[in-house]
């Protein structure tokens, strides 16, 4: 058994609706969602919008306090921790977001964005740094000439390697990426996929890989969750739940992804 | 000097003129020695209320003293109380609003119905009540200004704040692990600086008028020290046989507003990422 490294336990959040005081009306964001990952595994969570996905996704980065519930990285409850204990658990766990365009502050350069990570948590000195930038973008398939860029100067594919090069440069054990993907042009997703599982492999990385694109998930994931309405209504190995899906809600998901091949026999 | 002569000086005119009034304003403050013909204080009794003449360009006043020279030294008092006092402003100002916007829920209930309530008076009423507590001298004038001018800041500065912590980049940077202060001063920051500079030309100008409103009520600058504002007082009483005690400070505070506004307004427009072509 290799060790367990995330564990997500009764996981809540719940938003007040509508401004009345007593207006005790509740949203259920993520309700009650448990779930573990162990290291170097994938887990795809997969729902459509508003499913809570990517709530769930940043209560376990500590971005967004659980209204109720524990989340533990190896063994450290993360909303327990403060000061140097929760810079040692981030140091862990590092994250690539959706959206490539605002996810970079567009003053900074390529080095600055890289070599922040570096500062904030006191790693190596100055020369040290600037290599393991260049390390980094040569891991993530960028030329080290790039370093000086600005990010507005590069194209969504480009930030989206500086983006991981970002959640990799601290060596995490476990990445959380929130539809990396989804902002992308298809030919460039599948690019930026096949990087993501290449370094994924490469530095036995654990990820927990958030998407609404089925397709995406399935050659990523080794586990899958399927969440409708802050609740996961199925989980398990990625050909089990893809092949014979148990819980009625992820047959009409899968069976609303187009198959080309029948396309192709209708109009025969 | 690359950027001085790519600017189009023609197509941002009202920034070139309000440039040029600004400067002139700033140049004879920090020149009023040399260039004022007269000291500003001398009394002279065989020349009261004389009119403009070869000698004394724009006449003298009740005490014999010259007004062009004293216009020039009341400068150097309005730049000194705006300057102060917009840098109280803008400090107080963003502090306070950069806070509420950051760390949001009480903090920001807080603080910014603090601010409400200071935005609640009438700004001169304030200034008064203020200067009433604080004592008349031009020290307390300036603070008192800046005092008026935070809850303006603060709400700028909350507004563009609440709309970069939007950006993803600032979920990315507490994810890293970064600390509040280096979010706050690196990624957040330079966001917030651009549109408190435009308000803050605009804010110089009416800092200005709400110097010589004070020292025209005798709240500011004390006598014989020149404001613009108590020379309009003093010109006040003898607008019948001395008009030129009035005009002169007059012309010279509205030139002075009407300068920081356009440089205020052109800033604006230069800087507004929708009107750049």
């Amino acid at each position: 058994m290799t060790d367990l490294l995330l564990e997500v336990e009764n996981a809540t959040k719940a938003y007040r609706v509508g401004n009345h005081i007593f207006n005790k009306k509740q949203f259920m964001a993520v309700n009650d969602v448990s779930l573990t990952l162990r290291a170097g595994q994938t887990l795809g969570i997969v729902g459509e919008s508003g499913s809570g996905k990517s709530t769930l996704l940043r209560m376990i980065l500590g971005l967004i306090k659980p209204t109720s519930g524990n989340i533990y990285v190896r063994k450290k409850n993360i909303w327990r921790s403060s000061g140097r204990d929760l810079l040692a658990i981030r140091r862990q766990m590092q994250a690539v977001f959706q959206d490539p365009a605002s996810s970079f502050n567009p003053r900074q350069s390529v080095a600055t964005v890289l070599l922040a990570p570096l500062e904030v948590h006191n790693i190596g000195d100055k020369k040290m740094r600037m290599m393991k930038v260049a390390e980094t973008l040569e891991l993530v398939g960028l030329p080290t000439n790039y370093m000086d860029r600005y990010l507005h100067q590069l194209s969504g594919g480009q930030r989206q390697r500086v983006a991981i090069a970002r959640a990799i440069i601290l060596r995490p054990s476990l990445l959380l990426a929130d539809e990396p993907t989804s902002a992308l042009d298809v030919s460039v997703q599948a690019q930026i996929l096949a990087l993501l599982k290449t370094i994924n492999r490469e530095l036995g990385l654990a990820c927990v890989f958030v998407s609404h694109n089925l397709g995406v998930v399935r050659t990523i994931a080794d586990r899958v969750a399927v969440m409708r309405s802050g609740v996961i209504v199925e989980t398990g190995q990625t050909q089990e739940v893809f092949d014979q899906p148990k819980n009625a809600y992820t047959q009409a998901l899968l069976s609303a992804v187009p198959d080309p091949s029948k396309i192709h026999m209708a109009r025969v | 000097m690359n950027f001085l002569s790519k600017f189009n000086w023609i197509r941002h005119g009202l920034l070139t003129i309000g440039i040029m009034i600004v400067g002139t304003v700033i140049v004879a403050a920090l020149t009023a020695p040399i260039i004022s013909p007269y000291s500003p204080y001398d009394l002279d009794v065989t020349m009261m209320l004389q009119a403009p003449s070869a000698d004394h360009w724009l006449g003298t006043d009740e005490l014999g003293r010259d007004v062009l020279s004293r216009t020039i030294f009341a400068s150097q008092i309005s730049i000194q109380v705006a300057l102060v006092a917009v840098s109280v402003g803008v400090i107080g100002g963003t502090i306070i609003g950069v806070l509420a916007a950051y760390f949001g829920g009480v903090t920001d209930l807080i603080l910014m119905r603090l601010m409400e309530l200071l935005f609640s008076f009438p700004a001169i009423l304030l200034a008064i009540v203020l200067m009433a507590s604080l004592g008349t001298s031009i020290l307390n004038a300036m603070i008192a200004i800046g005092i008026i001018f935070i809850p303006g800041f603060a709400r700028l500065a909350r507004a563009t704040t609440v709309e970069a912590m939007q950006q993803q980049y600032i979920e990315a940077a507490r994810s890293v692990g970064m600390s509040h202060s280096r979010i706050l001063i690196i990624e957040i920051m330079p966001n917030v600086i651009t549109p408190l500079l435009v308000e803050a030309a605009v804010a110089f100008a009416y800092a200005v008028l709400l110097e010589s409103a004070l020292s025209f009520l005798g709240l500011g600058a004390q006598p014989p020290e020149p404001s613009w504002g108590n020379m309009l007082n003093t010109g006040r009483g003898f607008m019948a046989q001395a008009p030129w005690l009035s005009i002169m400070p007059g012309m010279a505070l509205f030139f002075c507003v009407l300068g920081f506004n356009l440089l205020g307004d052109g800033l604006r427009d230069m800087l507004d990422p929708h009107l750049r072509d």
